[in-house]
């Protein structure tokens, strides 16, 4: 977590007059500097918090079998959606309960996220709607979504790109599972002008993260039964940034001999992706190569609208559509697909280990998808948002599993 | 034959139901900070019409069993989809056993929902500390016990209107069952407090006022004498506060918290403490209101929900008399109903409830009046919204 800069220049000019009048010399006002990094900035309060409940693990919002799960709606179509997700739970008898926390992207204040980011922690678990980042606010202004993830260090994104047996599209059979590094490099919001006219973003590729997430990656190959890992950079350019990036996932692949390693530069994966996407299998990359090959692969089989995604941290997860589209223009209108974020709520319910949930509500949304009339206008059909979810609600009715049996 | 027949009847009609209410979108936007359940009206869409659920039933001694009947009857009129595995489990009946206590736990493994009664605890020791009460609440791990202490409107005592929450930690503290002798004539008995229970209670309180939409919660404590024990509590509470900036937290000590409680009552919205405060100031906080026969409880663990009566009493001299008022067990079952989804049951039972206390006609003896259980009973089925179809 960056602190913010004027938090600490607070304390900074209150520590200066101290250090002259005591003038005992240069080892306490080190001191004293030191202590200004010390001092509670309210970006700096939250780690503590953190750190106490990690230490003993933090109890889940869990009682008498029910979860509560934090609840974002966000901006554009997200506030229909997890409406609709809502309603879907509620007609399946999930035992989840939801907090819903409002983030209001026009305000420049940091209150409203803050209070998300505190409700994520202590429910550990929360389904969020994208929040618009207005390009027009200061730069000072981070992007709302961003500052979430890094904040509540949720360092693995993973998307799962799928074809869906309804849906037609250019490429058939696509598997691929795409893991994204979510807290650091191009997305470290670390931007000056060094002299006029000339910007520099800072590009952060630590070991330990790197080290971090590809051992996710191939933990969670492993798990899936998957063969190959490809780790996507460009260290052909950038040789020490993307090239530490890439040592790290060769010493983690030396520890999983039983799966395959091999890399390939981001320019030729995008291409490869749109010519022959069955040769991957599973993808690990840095924070903006992600970024981009998450949304060609959410393109090759369906859309924004079909791709659930999922941000993990060690103590905490968070759930929205894999390309975080705010879809503004087709906001309230109805002709949203709600799948994506359906999707999305049922990885939700594998988190939370109620996996009958969420094989109910999944099953219902995949059989809901072979029914080419039901389709919403991105997938070609002429469907609404309201049909979709009441053909899911009545496949669950009388398809589902009993709840007695759940 | 007449089963499938019954539960197509019930279908149907739930169906019907589900026709009147109409599903109503609501628009998130209208509510800042809210949680979905509690806040429901019975305007909510009815979960899917083939719901069904098992629940494990331990009616225990004293009026237990009848307050259960009542239940049964209740539901069976109001075609309340929820199936009971009935245990019989009682240390003065010569009903307990370990094989017993064992069917109770796999049932609730199972089920993870169970309505029960008091199950007396005799005085005198014979070898075990731990009774099976206790034991059961261990092996559930069930730590929280929440008691909702809410005026009946119709009913009236000496203070009107009380709504707070008491939520009391109940698997540590003084009830820990470690006495030993240390020296002749002198016995110890050790109180348990942990950081690890204290956080896991305080969490507990700050998630269901969260939960419920209320604004203070205030730690009850001793920590003026007990200072190490009391005072990790108080710690542990304030800790976790930090994590809820939008709701209010204070602390009192046990002492004025009771002298409060019947001075003032409207000042506290949700209590949190340990074991044996928890205990006393249910009862205090029940008398209140009414008395053990109307005030519901329930107690948590992660994977487990028991509801109960609030104040847990066998009062074995009423058994057989047809005189207890099952008030408590009913509005208890109806919290059960809205922890299984089934909203629209658990209003129908806690409304018919009400309308019956609030007319004030049929009165069990506790609350000055002559009627029996039964007709009470008889009296809560006729108000039901969903009449029973012969």
């Amino acid at each position: 977590m960056t602190p913010l800069p004027h938090s600490c220049s607070f304390p900074f000019c209150m520590t200066k007059p101290w250090v002259g009048l005591c003038s005992i010399g240069f080892s306490i006002s080190l001191i004293l500097l030191s202590l200004t990094y010390l001092w509670p900035s309210p970006s700096r309060w939250y780690p503590d918090i953190c750190s106490f409940f990690s230490i003993y693990g933090p109890p889940p919002a869990k009682y008498g079998g029910r979860h509560t799960v934090t609840l974002i709606p966000g901006d554009g179509i997200g506030p229909e959606l997890l409406n609709h997700v809502r309603e879907v739970f509620r007609f399946s008898c999930v035992p989840v309960d939801f907090e819903v926390v409002h983030v209001n992207s026009a305000l420049d204040t940091l209150d409203d996220i803050n209070n998300a980011i505190t409700a994520i922690r202590r429910n550990g678990v929360a389904l969020k709607g994208n929040i618009e980042t207005n390009h027009t606010m200061p730069p000072s202004v981070k992007s709302r979504n961003n500052l979430l993830r890094t904040s509540l260090d949720l360092y693995a994104n993973v998307m799962h790109c799928q074809s869906l047996p309804g849906v037609q599209t250019r490429h058939k059979n696509i598997d691929i599972m795409i893991i994204r590094e979510n807290t650091e490099g191009e997305y470290s919001s670390l931007e000056h002008e060094s002299v006029s006219g000339v910007v520099e973003s800072l590009k952060i590729i630590t070991r330990n993260n790197s080290l971090r997430i590809a051992d996710y990656a191939f933990r969670l190959a492993r798990d899936k039964g998957r063969r190959r890992v490809t780790a996507v950079h460009k260290a052909n350019i950038m040789k020490l940034g993307d090239g530490l990036f890439l040592q790290c996932c060769k010493e983690v692949a030396a520890g999983y001999p039983d799966i395959t390693f091999d890399s390939m530069i981001v320019d030729n994966t995008t291409m490869q992706l749109v010519s022959k996407p069955e040769q991957f299998d599973v993808m690990v990359m840095p924070n903006l190569y992600g970024n981009v090959v998450s949304n060609v692969c959410a393109g090759l089989v369906g859309g924004p609208g079909l791709v659930p995604g999922a941000n993990y941290g060690r103590d905490y997860a968070v759930f929205e559509t894999a390309t975080r589209n705010t879809g503004k223009s087709i906001a309230d209108r109805n002709i949203a697909n709600p799948t994506a974020m359906l999707l999305a709520s049922c990885m939700m319910l594998d988190h939370l280990k109620l996996y009958d949930y969420a094989s109910l509500i999944r099953n219902a949304v995949l059989t809901t998808m072979n029914e080419t009339r039901l389709h919403t206008a991105d997938i070609g059909g002429q469907g609404t948002t309201l049909e979709v979810v009441q053909s899911v609600m009545r496949i669950i009715q009388s398809k589902g599993q009993l709840t007695a049996e759940l | 034959m007449s089963a499938t027949m019954a539960a197509a009847l019930r279908g149907s009609l739930v169906t019907l139901v589900k026709g009147l209410g109409g599903p109503r979108w609501q628009q998130l936007a209208s509510r800042p900070l809210s949680v979905s359940a509690g806040l429901c009206a019975p305007e909510a869409p009815p979960a899917r019409a083939d719901a069904t659920f098992k629940v494990t039933m331990v009616p225990g001694d004293g009026v237990g069993p009848e307050l259960m009947t009542a239940v049964k009857d209740v539901f069976k009129a109001g075609d309340v989809p929820v199936e009971f595995e009935e245990f019989h489990l009682s240390e003065v009946q010569n009903m307990a056993s370990e094989e017993k206590l064992e069917q109770v736990l796999t049932s609730m493994k199972n089920n993870r929902v169970a309505i029960k009664g008091k199950i007396h605890t005799p005085m005198e020791f014979k070898g075990e500390l731990a009774s099976y009460e206790m034991r059961l609440r261990r092996k559930l791990d069930l730590f929280a016990n929440v008691v909702h202490v809410n005026s009946l409107p119709g009913y009236n005592t000496r203070h009107n209107n009380l709504d707070l929450v008491i939520i009391r930690e109940q698997t540590e503290g003084e009830y820990s069952s470690l006495e030993h002798e240390s020296v002749s004539g002198v016995i110890e008995c050790l109180k348990i407090i942990t950081r690890e229970k204290s956080r896991r209670i305080a969490k507990f309180a700050f998630d269901y006022a969260t939960k419920k939409g209320r604004n203070k919660v205030t730690a009850v404590h001793k920590a003026n004498i007990m200072k190490l024990g009391d005072g990790l509590f108080l710690q542990s509470c304030a800790e976790v506060a930090e994590l809820y900036p939008k709701i209010k937290y204070e602390n009192i000590i046990i002492d004025n918290c009771c002298m409060q409680l019947v001075q003032n009552p409207y000042q506290f919205d949700v209590l949190v403490m340990p074991n044996l405060y928890g205990n006393i100031i249910d009862n205090l906080a029940a008398g209140l209101v009414g008395g053990a026969g109307v005030v519901p409880g329930e107690s948590y663990s992660a994977e487990y929900a028991v509801f109960e009566t609030g104040a847990r009493h066998p009062f074995a001299q009423a058994v057989g008399r047809n005189i207890a008022n099952p008030t408590a067990m009913l509005l208890s079952a109806a919290n059960m109903l809205r922890h299984l989804n089934l909203e629209y049951h658990s209003n129908m039972v806690s409304d018919a409830v009400k309308r019956v206390i609030k007319q004030g006609k049929v009165r069990t003896r506790d609350l000055g009046g002559y009627c029996t259980t039964g007709d009470f009973v008889r009296a809560v089925v006729d108000n039901l919204r969903h009449r029973p179809v012969y």
